[in-house]
């Protein structure tokens, strides 16, 4: 936790550096897209678009500087998420 | 967001200013969790098709335009920045730079819609909606028709969230224009821009899933 939630001004610099950022990591999906890397084209796509979220998520969204409440809820649901995927593909992985 | 607005009262429940801020953001908060599973439900049923049928898969996203995909997904972090940037100038009081900032906002937002329109248009034009009049030659018709299944649900129930962050948003700025807000009170703004990240993320997932599957795989 980082100053006072409510009260945290963000710098423009910041703001503008993040969504260069995203600008960046968007032409790089499409690039990395047009070269063949086999079953890695998927992971880096998935890695580069977590990237992204982590982005908007920790700047434009302010939860880096967030209280500890709002880092448990914003985790919260990407852990259900990720025991929804681990539960389904245990069933079709051991079919 | 005049100087002589009268300072919003706190909610007689809460302690303080700031205690009523993080329960709002805590409540958006906990939402998002519950759209993050509404979506991963079709998130899963994507995860299992794309993994039973990679080709296909493969096959059906030859059909997918990269370039209008790409394009939107450049308009919708672009009202990204201009959201984050309306609710700074809200956190500092700047109503009539707030108000700019939300209606390009919402102008990114229609803009988005727009294209995805064209698209769904050159995809019922193509036989590609699934149903009775889907065309497809090939082995794995049925597969693709699948994978055109998802693509519709998934951008569509996208794009309705999208409608849906349009109406906040001009409710937002409509309050506003009426000096709604101060820097001591900017709460709705906030989390509004909760809500529209938030739908740019669930874009930021489908572009790749959607439009670049690698035809090699």
């Amino acid at each position: 936790m980082q100053g006072l939630p409510s009260e945290h001004i963000v710098p423009l610099k910041v703001y503008f550096t993040v969504a260069s950022a995203l600008f960046v990591l968007l032409a790089l999906t499409v690039g990395v897209s047009l070269i063949d890397l086999g079953p890695f084209n998927i992971v880096v796509a998935l890695v580069i678009a977590v990237a992204k979220m982590l982005l908007v998520v920790l700047f434009f969204m302010h939860v880096r500087w967030s209280s500890r409440l709002v880092w448990l809820f914003a985790s919260g649901g990407i852990l259900w998420l990720a025991i929804l995927f681990a539960l389904t593909m245990s069933d079709f992985l051991t079919r | 967001m005049s100087d002589h607005a009268h300072p919003t009262p706190v909610a007689h429940q809460f302690d303080d200013r700031e205690q009523q801020t993080e329960v709002g953001r805590l409540g958006m908060w906990l939402f998002l969790a519950t759209e993050i599973l509404f979506f991963g439900g079709l998130f899963t049923a994507y995860l299992v098709m794309r993994w039973k049928w990679p080709e296909a898969f493969a096959v059906a996203n030859s059909k997918m335009d990269v370039t209008l995909g790409a394009i939107n997904t450049a308009v919708l972090l672009t009202s990204s920045l201009t959201m984050a940037l309306g609710v700074r100038a809200a956190q500092l009081g700047r109503g009539k730079g707030s108000f700019a900032l939300i209606i390009a906002t919402m102008v990114f937002g229609l803009a988005f819609l727009g294209i995805k329109a064209v698209e769904y248009a050159r995809k019922f034009q193509e036989g590609l909606f699934p149903g009775p009049g889907f065309v497809f030659e090939g082995a794995t018709g049925r597969q693709v028709e699948t994978f055109f299944s998802l693509y519709f649900m998934m951008t569509g129930l996208h794009a309705l969230h999208m409608v849906v962050g349009i109406g906040i948003l001009t409710v937002i700025a409509a309050m506003i224009r009426r000096g709604r807000f101060s820097p001591d009170y900017y709460a709705p703004v906030e989390i509004s821009g909760l809500y529209w990240h938030f739908v740019d993320i669930i874009w930021i997932f489908l572009f790749p899933l959607l439009y670049l599957i690698h035809p090699h795989l």
